[in-house]
């Protein structure tokens, strides 16, 4: 249900970036709607990066991140072409996996 | 975090005996692969009981940990911070945010090559300080700045 990733991973010279959008209501479980009723809480509770199948990044995430996360990450040692596959969960079972090519 | 299941959940070569757990509703798939969410730290109401959560106590100043946050925040429900560490051996970084309800952002945990270094974007509800907190070694380091924020991203 939820919108794919924007996934971008592209080499600095030995240091690969990613950079990742998550498309994500990140609903803190405090807003109140319109008619004044609680919104209940619904965010990403974690994700992970994984590159040329190694985890890289394990994130534990909680209801103060935006909405639509986005998310900077740095490594050494992934090359051109390698696989990078960034997954997340959240607190009502939703998830999502995403993948994309070192660049 | 529960140890024990963890070690289960590792060790546990035999599908047969992860499918019963799985059936039996004692986890979720996902939950396998991912790390548990810490639930004590991210529903902490203040500092002190997040950074307990995470097993931090009382962590030193450190100026090899770089916090970039802005000074003013015209929205608090979209705050870029970026966190470099550059102290040895950093394994985690956590972001919490003082005076939010839950302080407690996120945390992130680095392994196979990946460099200490975070950048997010986060909510916050007012004019708070903002602390990252990093692990290396063993040992918690934190940096902090305050961040003035115009208008609040948690109540809506």
């Amino acid at each position: 249900m939820a919108d794919p990733m924007k996934i971008r991973a592209q080499m600095k010279g030995d240091v690969t970036e990613i950079r990742v959008l998550m498309g994500h209501a990140m609903e803190t479980g405090q807003r109140k709607d319109a008619a004044g009723a609680t919104v209940p809480a619904h965010f990403i509770q974690s994700m992970s990066v994984d590159v040329g199948g190694k985890r890289v990044v394990d994130g534990q995430i909680g209801t103060s991140v935006s909405r639509n996360p986005v998310f900077g990450f740095k490594m050494k040692g992934a090359k051109v072409g390698d696989k990078v596959v960034v997954s997340w969960v959240d607190n009502k079972g939703d998830k999502r996996s995403d993948e994309a090519v070192v660049a | 975090m529960n140890t024990t299941r963890r070690t289960v959940l590792k060790g546990a070569t035999a599908s047969g005996a992860l499918a019963a757990l799985i059936g039996a509703g004692a986890l979720r798939p996902t939950h396998v692969l991912a790390a548990e969410w810490n639930k004590a730290a991210f529903e902490a109401k203040d500092t002190a009981g997040a950074l307990k959560g995470i097993g931090a106590g009382t962590p030193v100043e450190s100026k090899d940990l770089i916090l970039k946050v802005p000074d003013i925040a015209e929205n608090g429900a979209v705050v870029p911070v970026d966190v470099i560490s550059n102290i040895p051996k950093t394994t985690s970084i956590a972001i919490l945010v003082e005076k939010n309800p839950q302080p407690l952002c996120s945390e992130f945990d680095f392994a196979n090559g990946a460099m200490a270094e975070v950048s997010a974007r986060i909510k916050m509800g007012q004019t708070s300080l903002v602390k990252a907190v990093a692990k290396a070694d063993g040992k918690f380091y934190v940096a902090q700045k305050e961040v003035k924020v115009t208008v609040g991203g948690c109540g809506g």
